[in-house]
């Protein structure tokens, strides 16, 4: 039976920190991803696990003590938002590069300036290109599910990529919601132990990791990693298959949300889906429109086709963005989506929305209006402006 | 959405606030509901307005915005009434609950001509009688209770007396006196009740 209680995000995510018992976790704090590595020193302090963790000065130390304890052969981990990644940057590459299965808990948290604790996807979607896979999440439920997935998926012998298991900061990782946690044991037969096939400790075998490449080499590097993320699909849903066995909860690469008969449908990422789920019902309830919502759980690697073919039907798409990436034509999921449907040849007409920078609330009558808009865009065939906002103080 | 309760704290920095809207998740959720419980913060400084919320519901809630249409409001800081409008939104069905030592009638033209339940509460005057000490969160998150109906009290005092036997295992001595502050504090809303609260 599982095991039924409150947490917030912070709080679940050290949760399934304790329940993995990582080998290596170094960190530095940064709101609002700090409670994470507190919590856990508490538990290696009470003596609960006996995972090694390294205090260090800064960011960047704390992702190149993670790789160095990844290369190792280790189990190792940190967590970070905002500015405190953007510090990490070198390593997230060299880490995604060297192919070392680490997991980093993303707080999401949006980049000065103006300097800013609350919620955005700047951080991570700036990252989007670093050879990391992405996992996003809507409730605490969803990032403690994802955080227990993730080293399968990271350490699983046709991907050893690196995981971000995002959520979004305060909103989940500081509110308190019911949550339904996995006994321990069920927990370490999944998780299981990381059995390195190449790893420095190894007295058997001699290897360098992180040497310089040449230009005949370099090129092929990234190829691999392509394939790693191309691979990362199928194991991603082998694990997810596996953990929908354990717990009955199922995941994808997104979860599509009263899409089936859907007219009018948004695509979002985290914590706001939750919200635009209740203007569904409420819209559905009162005036019987077909509207419907497609939630973005792996980012990266990107579920083009099946996304295209899920939205195959819809007469009208908006797809909306936590973060800005300045090609001023619009956000990084829009374009992405967009591309994803001028490739499957898609008809529907699409309206991409900035929305909830730097903690900038959505309510469910944002989302509500957002609907009435596509309503209009599908009738009348025009869009005024393809990059809109939502929530901008005139 | 329908049948969930939506609750607004409004206090200070290192007021409780927060603590306050986490600890009515915690009982209710305790009480078998599901329950959100978080605060919003701006600039962290102590003494600084900071407002918590909770949702509580028989059925899951997946919003995740602030509320801003409450069914109750509590104000945990009477000087908050100066500078900001608690009752922004509030639904006339629902009710305001102040923490105060003063009278009623002098807060009430700090109210915007909020039209529904106004309740006030010294909850410091309870907690010391109760307590000898001044801690305004036990007595606010019992009037609360009390005034939204939000769960039995009956089950309340089970559950809050668990969690006080758990939290003060080592200090069984203040037990009494924090249930003696919930009943107090339940007497008090229930005279409140009686005699009429609207002005």
């Amino acid at each position: 039976m599982a095991v039924r209680e409150r947490l917030s995000g912070n709080e679940a995510v050290a949760y399934a920190i304790k329940q993995i018992n990582p080998d290596v976790m170094p960190a530095f704090p940064i709101t609002p991803s700090t409670e994470i590595p507190q919590y856990v020193a508490n538990y290696i302090a009470n003596g609960e696990i006996d995972t090694e963790f390294i205090p260090v000065e800064s960011e960047h130390s704390a992702m190149s003590a993670t790789v160095g304890a990844s290369a190792a052969g280790a189990r190792a981990l940190t967590a970070t938002s905002s500015c405190g990644m953007a510090l990490m940057w070198e390593e997230l590459y060299v880490a995604a590069s060297n192919r070392l299965p680490i997991v980093l808990a993303l707080v999401n948290r949006a980049l000065s300036g103006p300097i800013n604790i609350n919620a955005d996807h700047s951080d991570s979607m700036g990252a989007r290109d670093s050879g990391w896979i992405q996992i996003y999440a809507e409730s605490n439920q969803e990032v403690y599910d994802n955080f227990l997935q993730a080293f399968l998926i990271a350490e699983h012998k046709d991907v050893m990529l690196p995981v971000m298991v995002c959520q979004d900061g305060f909103i989940t990782s500081h509110g308190v919601e019911n949550i339904l946690l996995v006994e321990d044991h069920l927990v370490k037969e999944f998780v299981g132990e990381r059995e390195p096939e190449h790893y420095l400790l190894n007295p058997n075998e001699t290897l360098a990791v992180g040497p310089y490449a040449v230009s005949c080499y370099y090129m092929e590097t990234k190829r691999g990693q392509r394939q790693a993320m191309i691979n990362a699909r199928k194991v991603i849903l082998e694990v997810a298959e596996r953990f929908h066995a354990m717990t009955g909860r199922q995941y994808g690469f997104f979860e599509a949300y009263r899409l089936e008969d859907a007219e009018y449908a948004v695509v979002i990422i985290g914590s706001a889906t939750g919200t635009c789920k209740a203007a569904i019902e409420q819209i559905r309830n009162t005036t019987g429109k077909k509207v419907g919502l497609l939630k973005i759980r792996v980012f990266r690697p990107f579920p083009e086709v099946e996304i295209a073919a899920a939205l195959a039907h819809v007469k009208a798409v908006a797809i909306l963005d936590r973060s800005e990436m300045f090609s001023a034509t619009g956000g990084p999921l829009g374009a992405e989506v967009r591309a994803a449907l001028y490739q499957a040849k898609g008809t529907a007409e699409t309206v991409n929305y900035l929305y909830g920078l730097g903690g900038r609330d959505i309510t469910v009558e944002d989302f509500c209006q957002v609907y009435e808009n596509l309503e209009k865009i599908a009738k009348e065939h025009k869009i005024t402006d393809m990059y809109e906002y939502i929530g901008l103080r005139k | 959405m329908n049948n969930t309760v939506e609750i607004r704290w409004h206090g200070r920095g290192g007021q409780g606030a927060k603590t306050a809207a986490l600890l009515l998740a915690d009982v209710a959720f305790k009480a078998g509901k599901f329950v959100q419980g978080f605060p919003e913060y701006g600039p962290e400084r102590m003494g600084a307005p900071i407002t918590a919320y909770n949702r509580i519901s028989a059925e899951p809630v997946t919003v995740h915005s602030n509320i801003y249409d409450p069914d109750y409001v509590v104000v945990v800081d009477d000087g908050l009434l100066e500078s900001t409008d608690v009752t922004h939104g509030l639904k006339e069905n629902g009710a305001v609950i102040i923490n105060t030592e003063k009278e009623k009638e002098a807060l009430l033209p700090l109210l915007h001509n909020y039209k529904g339940a106004v309740y006030t509460l010294d909850a410091k005057a309870i907690s010391m009688q109760a307590l000898g000490k001044n801690y305004p969160n036990s007595p606010m998150l019992a009037a609360v209770v009390a005034v939204s109906g939000v769960m039995e009290q009956e089950e309340f005092l089970r559950e809050m007396h668990d969690s006080f036997r758990h939290k003060f295992a080592k200090k069984p001595e203040v037990i009494d006196g924090n249930m003696k502050a919930l009943e107090l504090t339940f007497a008090e809303i229930a005279k409140s009740k009686k005699g009429g609260i609207n002005p």
